[in-house]
């Protein structure tokens, strides 16, 4: 057993540390307005941090780093997924924008693991050279947790799907490119083996989107409504009807891809700096008992987060599923999350409502919006309950109910 | 990062395991809670051929050079077995003690001894009043040309009365703390059991005015403070290790009795308030098993391992306790029955949370460590 990084992977996260000192603004982490592990699209605070944003996703761009860990025929370096893992964490840690997205780590691997040649041919490329963007194509209003009710249909016609129906909690699919969608394609099938991926151009004749506005008061979700969205039959990914099962592997990748686990240290880094240097009604905060051990139960926590997460990316190097493993990182990390928020906001007491920057606020305002955010953690991607169900049935062997 | 046991380790974890399922079932756990004797001498005398206790033990001492991993793969299946044996304080406590310390002399004379199951040890460092730690120690020993005449009370002696030495803390006035080893069978040296819910056997002991010779002198000073912080590093991964022995099979009892017990016509394992029980269990399981690996990781590599220790054993302190609850609790009545295992685990991993450190002791240091 050894729980420190290889002379090679040692030297990746060097590396990467050293990219992201020179190439971000000093002050940048002050910059995005995220809590750790939320399903809300990251904020900045003007026009001016979106365009470095994008000027750092050039620089990604250019060393080829979307595309690290693909086989070097698809153009990439072969890196192992815990040197993913340790670009997620780095760069995570810095809250470095556009470092990941739908597209790299969910969209990608999936093509990787069932699409065909040219299909790979097709969209690894504008993966890669972060030309496109994505959006998940999973929810309807009648199946959120039970995604096996999805009733939006794809029917054949000529070399096109016909597509009706509707998504919903459509998170960015504003501003993205292409839906990477489950529907349903054989509708007379029992419901889990009657689906199948596909992506969806969203300039798809057919296609309109309502905005919805989350509890933040930002435009992040949308519902989506399909009305005869012709889509080319290439554009089926994986099996036709397996999409179910391709559902839950792309399901892992997400619960791994997108913990973004280094923004927990770099959160709970500021969290303590903020305790060590205040004080309420004339007691240091960092003497308070209290204030003491349930910060070091979340450093605790943090670090078994990491662990949890370094565990995924060895069995996936070992050529393992981390499927339990995956649904338990999930859950530990996002309730992390919300703990983690809720924490904070019990330590600022009144100070912690502040939104936006006062002379008083702390952290600016970022508790108060975590506090928010983090509702989004245990919700999204599978609610803390289902990720119960899946440890208990596919981890333990329990039966269903 | 390499995060699974290596070969050897799944050999000797898998010995270990047939061997203590095959010769340390329950009901001897059973019956050592009534025994008059201190511990199981045949039992010892097994574990010892198996050369167990030699295995973190420099072969230059009389041990097998293993790393303090491959002792927590066995201190883990000891915490399966709820094995009633002081392996723990003999070897993990005070044979690391010695090989942490300077006293050459010592070693070659004690470390063989361990190896080979001659010898029993505990550890005396708890003081009435306090939990653990060494900032409020009472004990004192007075120097004298041939050594020290040492006197204190010590509490939560485990095994005391089975041991020929025990590791003990006490202040040399003007040169700090010291690390002694005493003869039990010194002149006043005095000990008697105390009750508590498991069965370790704990004793308080009294230490009036015992003659230590010089050359028993462990450590003095700073040396003692760095091989106190060390020592105290080993034994609460240990312990960790222990606890994540114990929960496993409190997990995997409670999964294979849910599968099994039918009410309401289906089994209780299909209630989704039973799932998420279990779910939660196995959580704190895989949660509690890798901050442990962690730390025993940092510890094996000779690293500093202060916080990381820390963290392991607040945590899997609460978790362990907490799943032993839950596997009550998806028992229902008959794991309130002595009959019953369950119990056994509960009463060994809240034994295991509060030795070397409870929960809020390790928090502090915690806290400490990531600079509050």
């Amino acid at each position: 057993m050894d729980t420190n990084f290889s002379t090679k992977e040692q030297a990746f996260y060097d590396e990467l540390d050293n990219f992201l000192q020179t190439e971000l603004p000093p002050d940048w982490a002050d910059k995005p307005i995220a809590w750790p592990h939320d399903y809300a699209p990251t904020g900045y605070q003007n026009e001016e941090d979106y365009k470095t944003a994008d000027e750092f996703l050039k620089k990604i761009v250019a060393k080829d780093w979307l595309k690290i860990s693909w086989p070097e025929k698809a153009g990439g370096f072969s890196y192992s997924n815990m040197e993913q893992a340790i670009y997620d964490e780095r760069m995570s840690y810095y809250r470095a924008p556009r470092s990941s997205s739908i597209a790299t780590g969910i969209v990608a691997p999936m093509l990787l693991r069932v699409g065909t040649e040219a299909q790979q041919k097709t969209w690894l490329p504008r993966i890669a050279s972060g030309e496109i963007t994505m959006w998940l194509g999973y929810s309807e209003p009648g199946a959120g947790s039970d995604l096996g009710s999805v009733r939006t249909l794809a029917v054949e016609d000529g070399d096109d799907y016909v597509l009706n129906g509707q998504k919903c909690w459509s998170s960015g699919a504003h501003k993205a490119d292409y839906s990477w969608m489950i529907v349903r394609t054989d509708p007379d099938a029992r419901k889990h083996r009657g689906m199948s991926y596909f992506i969806v151009d969203n300039n798809s004749p057919g296609i309109t989107m309502r905005p919805v506005i989350n509890i933040l008061g930002d435009h992040s979700f949308n519902e989506v409504f399909l009305d005869n969205v012709r889509v080319p039959k290439e554009n089926l990914i994986g099996e036709k009807n397996k999409g179910f099962y391709h559902l839950m592997t792309a399901l892992d990748y997400e619960r791994v891809t997108l913990v973004g686990i280094g923004g927990f240290r770099r959160m709970f880094e500021e969290l303590v700096d903020y305790v060590k240097d205040n004080s309420h009604n004339g007691q240091p905060l960092a003497q308070n008992q209290s204030i003491r051990e349930k910060l070091a139960e979340i450093a605790t926590n943090i670090e078994i987060g990491y662990m949890l997460f370094w565990r995924t990316a060895e069995m996936l190097d070992k050529g393992q599923d981390p499927n339990v493993e995956s649904s338990t990182l999930k859950l530990m990390a996002t309730e992390l999350a919300r703990d983690m928020a809720e924490t904070a906001m019990e330590i600022l007491g009144p100070y912690g409502q502040l939104t936006a920057p006062t002379n008083w606020t702390p952290i600016r305002g970022m508790v108060a919006r975590g506090f928010l955010e983090s509702i989004s953690a245990t919700i999204g991607a599978g609610t803390s309950e289902v990720q119960r169900n899946i440890i208990a049935q596919r981890g333990l062997g329990l039966p269903r109910a | 990062m390499n995060l699974d046991l290596n070969e050897e380790q799944q050999i000797l974890n898998d010995t270990a395991r047939d061997f203590l399922r095959g010769e340390c079932p329950k009901a001897l756990v059973r019956d050592a809670r009534s025994a008059r004797e201190p511990y199981n001498k045949g039992l010892w005398r097994r574990i010892a051929e198996l050369g167990w206790m030699g295995v973190a033990i420099p072969e230059e001492y009389g041990g097998f050079g293993g790393s303090f991993l491959d002792l927590t793969v066995l201190i883990e299946a000891m915490g399966e077995a709820c094995l009633p044996l002081p392996f723990f304080n003999t070897v993990a406590i005070v044979g690391t003690a010695l090989q942490l310390s300077d006293a050459e002399d010592l070693k070659r004379e004690l470390l063989p001894k361990i190896a080979m199951g001659e010898l029993i040890a505990s550890f005396a460092l708890i003081e009435p009043g306090n939990t653990y730690g060494t900032t409020n120690i009472q004990s004192h020993a007075v120097g004298s040309e041939d050594g020290y005449f040492l006197t204190g009370h010590k509490l939560f002696v485990e095994y005391a009365e089975a041991a020929d030495q025990l590791l003990t803390v006490a202040n040399i006035p003007g040169k700090g703390l010291g690390l002694f080893l005493i003869d039990t069978t010194a002149l006043g040296v005095e000990m008697s059991r105390i009750p508590t819910l498991d069965d370790a056997k704990q004793c308080e002991v009294r230490f009036n005015n015992v003659a230590v010779p010089a050359h028993r002198a462990l450590a003095i000073g700073d040396t003692a403070d760095t091989l106190l912080q060390r020592l105290e590093e080993i034994s609460a991964v240990g312990k960790c290790a222990e606890m994540v022995g114990a929960i496993q099979p409190v997990l995997d009892m409670s999964v294979s009795y849910v599968k099994d017990r039918e009410q309401f016509g289906q089994p209780i394992g299909a209630f989704q308030a039973v799932q998420h029980h279990c779910a939660n269990m196995a959580v704190e399981v895989d949660c509690s098993r890798y901050i442990t690996k962690l730390a025993a990781s940092k510890i094996s590599a000779g690293e500093p391992a202060a916080k990381e220790a820390a963290m392991a054993k607040s945590y899997t302190s609460k978790a362990a306790v907490r799943v032993a609850k839950l596997g009550h609790q998806t028992h229902g009545a008959i794991s309130f029955c002595d009959e019953h295992d369950m119990h056994l685990y509960l009463r060994r991993c809240h034994a295991a949370s509060v030795a070397f450190g409870d929960v809020k002791y390790h928090l502090e240091k915690v806290a400490q460590e990531i600079g509050l």
